[in-house]
């Protein structure tokens, strides 16, 4: 009986099974809702395919915002990877551009799947599509690595927590960071224990991150730090998988992110008053949008 | 929890609370006038609601939910034009509500009939809302359950009658979580009646008959 309560447990049942996080939590989230785990997997695809639709909803060149402060992000990025190499390679462009159009898809009212909220949305996309269309990665594999981002996320949601208002942005986008290291390093082929370890080190590598949204809209900086899980995300995929070690262990990192969500100022928990939203230019653009009598 | 908390839902954005959220309200008032369309709706927001509802499109969301949309469908984008070619009359207001939830609406209902109606909710996160007020009378409910909503006189024996024909004509139907509200002694009344599974749509046509209810109403999972 999994609790989703330790990521140790995860990785010890996995082992212990002889199969991945994600055929494991499949087998056992079929069993605790009371359905086959052909109707799960089905469900989960569709979730995947709506992630593909908002990519391509968000890569559009008109992509607009509702509230007019951003746009085009996602279409301007796939632009500079089509112009030659960028800074950190073509593969990694390909992958911010898939960031900036799903949180940009959200932000002007597209669909988008809460993985694990809103405001974090670009991130598991934008690394699951970028195996699968740029690395050859097999659809199934992706959709399976879902289940395993899935468990990851229940355990922060349970010990930690994945609400900005709470805990801050590390609960978001280092929360979505976290699963998608996990997920990535179970489709490349890694052990249990790596996936737990690409998860440590993604929430270590966000940890602190405080959410404060301008105009108390999920767009600045709310879009770009998509890109910047997705980039943790990748990087902790990686050290992962090349053996690196976390050295302290995922579930105390986990503790660790909500002692530091819960020492973070009210101010820099979705309230818009402190950080980015506090400074002339962030009440500037709240002004813009809002009208002036919102201080 | 499950594994679809975390990855989903399926969701028009940008704000799971801003604009999924008031989705499900519009729609727990879409069921409240039974899928019927209003001549003209008049939505107060208050709170974070009034202040930023244009940037989180809570205006279009609560309107598709009025209109029957959920907070996957894509016309919530489109709800303003959408009731415009309804011929659906609204009007916001911004004005805060004195002790309410950050996230509060204030939704008043006019059907072709005349007749008139309000739901008070608020959005509490993560797409979760919470019924307040039903005309005027104090309701509580998440919309996550089936919620049967029976308005009627307060006398002597009437919750016995609901719950004892409840009893002989559903004998499935397990009631979990129970509230009664009243304006005044004597007065109109209503019970909050959430149960476990799916209620059918029977029950509420039955309770209709129970002496002294004017109207009972199903609001299956919203």
């Amino acid at each position: 009986m999994l609790t989703y309560r330790s990521i140790q447990e995860l990785v010890d049942a996995a082992d212990a099974a002889h199969c991945t996080i994600g055929e494991l939590t499949l087998r056992q989230q079929a069993e605790e809702m009371g359905q086959d785990e052909i109707m799960l997997l089905r469900q989960m695809d569709k979730n995947f395919a709506v992630m593909e639709e908002a990519i391509t909803f968000g890569q559009r060149r008109e992509q607009t915002s509702m509230s007019g402060l951003t746009g085009g992000e996602g279409w301007k990025m796939l632009e500079y990877s089509r112009r030659g190499e960028g800074v950190s390679g073509t593969f990694m462009s390909r992958a911010m551009s898939r960031a900036l159009a799903v949180a940009g898809c959200n932000a002007s009212m597209g669909k988008i799947v809460a993985a694990p909220t809103a405001g974090s949305c670009g991130i598991l996309p934008a690394c699951l599509v970028s195996l699968l269309e740029d690395r050859g990665a097999d659809r199934d594999a992706v959709v399976m690595s879902m289940f395993t981002a899935g468990a990851f996320g229940m355990v922060i949601a349970q010990r930690a927590s994945i609400a900005g208002a709470q805990g801050g942005c590390q609960a978001e986008c280092g929360s979505a960071a976290g699963m998608a290291a996990a997920a990535m390093v179970e489709i490349m082929g890694g052990t249990p224990q790596q996936c737990a370890d690409a998860c440590a080190i993604a929430i270590v590598n966000q940890m602190g991150l405080v959410c404060d949204p301008v105009a108390g809209l999920v767009e600045i900086p709310c879009i770009k730090r998509n890109v910047a899980g997705v980039m943790t995300a990748f990087s902790s995929a990686d050290m992962a998988l090349a053996g690196i070690r976390p050295y302290i262990p995922a579930d105390e990192c986990v503790e660790a992110m909500r002692e530091v969500g819960d020492a973070l100022p009210v101010a820099l928990k979705e309230t818009a008053i402190g950080g980015l939203a506090g400074t002339p230019t962030g009440k500037a653009l709240r002004e813009k949008v809002f009208g002036k009598e919102q201080n | 929890m499950n594994v679809f908390d975390i990855i989903g839902p399926v969701m028009i954005g940008p704000s799971s609370s801003h604009t999924a959220g008031a989705v499900r309200l519009g729609r727990v008032v879409n069921k409240i006038m039974d899928g019927k369309q209003p001549e003209k709706v008049t939505i107060t927001l208050s709170g974070s609601f009034a202040r930023t509802y244009k940037g989180h499109g809570t205006d279009r969301a609560i309107l598709a939910g009025i209109l029957g949309y959920h907070s996957w469908d894509a016309e919530i984008r489109d709800a303003l034009e959408i009731a415009r070619e309804r011929k659906l009359n609204y009007e916001f207001v911004c004005r805060d509500i004195p002790n309410a939830h950050p996230n509060t609406a204030a939704i008043h209902f006019l059907l072709p009939d005349g007749t008139e109606g309000e739901v008070v909710g608020a959005s509490v996160g993560g797409g979760n809302i919470r019924v307040d007020e039903v005309n005027g009378l104090r309701v509580d409910f998440n919309g996550d359950c089936s919620t049967i909503l029976v308005m009627h006189l307060d006398r002597p024996g009437v919750i016995a009658d609901v719950t004892q024909l409840m009893r002989a004509k559903y004998p499935d139907a397990n009631i979990a979580n129970f509230r009664l509200s009243r304006k005044e002694r004597g007065g109109e009344s209503i019970m909050t009646i959430e149960i476990d599974g799916v209620a059918t749509e029977g029950m509420a046509a039955d309770l209709r008959e129970v002496d002294n209810v004017i109207n009972a109403l199903l609001i299956k999972r919203v």
